[in-house]
């Protein structure tokens, strides 16, 4: 009963604050959303005991993007111009809508080999162990190290005043 | 009603379609950046969905989902110091008067 008012209270909060970021004129209100759907989502992973992954994403997203989606909001704000639809507007509704369709039509008719085993908890040892595992995800991690290097020195680079 | 996977995979679905109107409807670069954002966070809830429901004890979603998040960080970084930069070019950040490359 519990995890089911937690789930839709959640899902509340997250299609909000989503809906808000998408239909706000204000993009500084709209970056505000943005963090409380984030917020929402952490929610959402401890709901499906992804207990690390809930403090990874309020460490990385409530705590780094969101912020440097807000000062980049700051540093070229122009107030009066907002952030109006283009013309596409109603083909991308429609674009939207028909995607949702599709994708709710094929879960619903899709029969997943659902497992009944409990789910591994607490879970940080053991992704630290995959991660670092010869077998497991050691190579990509490597990769993400470099690719997080690059992205830091091009947007050093990218935004440095010349 | 249970929750199960359906309604995670619904809610991710639900996410996802939000952030695609907005990507491809707004004019605002950032508001176009935090569409993209709304969309990777909608595909790592069904990850972990997957992950929770099918093999909750290989934790292979997770691990999915952290390989994301990180992309998505040094997407973010990477996108907003090119905005900056578009910024201080052409002081204006909507994306229809960015048009110096167009034929």
């Amino acid at each position: 009963m519990g995890m089911q008012i937690a789930f839709w209270a959640l899902a509340l909060i997250i299609i909000a604050g989503a809906l808000s970021v998408v239909l706000l004129r204000n993009v500084f209100r709209a970056g505000l959303a943005l963090i409380v759907s984030l917020i929402g989502i952490a929610g959402i992973f401890i709901t499906l005991s992804a207990d690390f992954l809930a403090i990874v994403q309020v460490l990385i997203y409530v705590g780094g993007i969101s912020v440097l989606v807000l000062l980049s909001i700051l540093l070229t704000r122009n107030l009066p111009q907002g952030s109006p639809a283009n013309k596409m507007r109603l083909p991308a509704f429609l674009v939207a809508a028909l995607f949702l369709g599709v994708v709710i039509y094929s879960i619903i008719n899709t029969s997943f080999p659902i497992s009944s085993s409990a789910p591994l908890e607490p879970t940080t040892a053991n992704i630290g162990l995959l991660l670092i595992d010869q077998n497991g995800w050691v190579f990509p991690l490597e990769i993400a190290g470099v690719l997080l290097l690059a992205a830091i020195l091009g947007a050093v680079v990218m935004a440095r005043e010349k | 009603m249970e929750i199960g996977l359906n309604h995670y995979l619904i809610l991710s679905a639900v996410l996802f379609a939000i952030g695609l109107y907005g990507a491809l409807s707004k004019k605002n670069l950032i508001t176009i950046l935090m569409c993209i954002e709304i969309m990777l966070n909608a595909v790592n809830i069904s990850m972990v969905a997957f992950s929770r429901y099918i093999v909750p004890a290989l934790l292979t979603g997770q691990i999915f989902a952290i390989f994301i998040i990180i992309v998505a960080a040094a997407e973010a970084a990477v996108g907003l110091a090119i905005l900056i930069s578009v910024y201080r070019n052409r002081q204006t950040v909507q994306s229809d008067k960015i048009d110096l490359m167009k034929w």
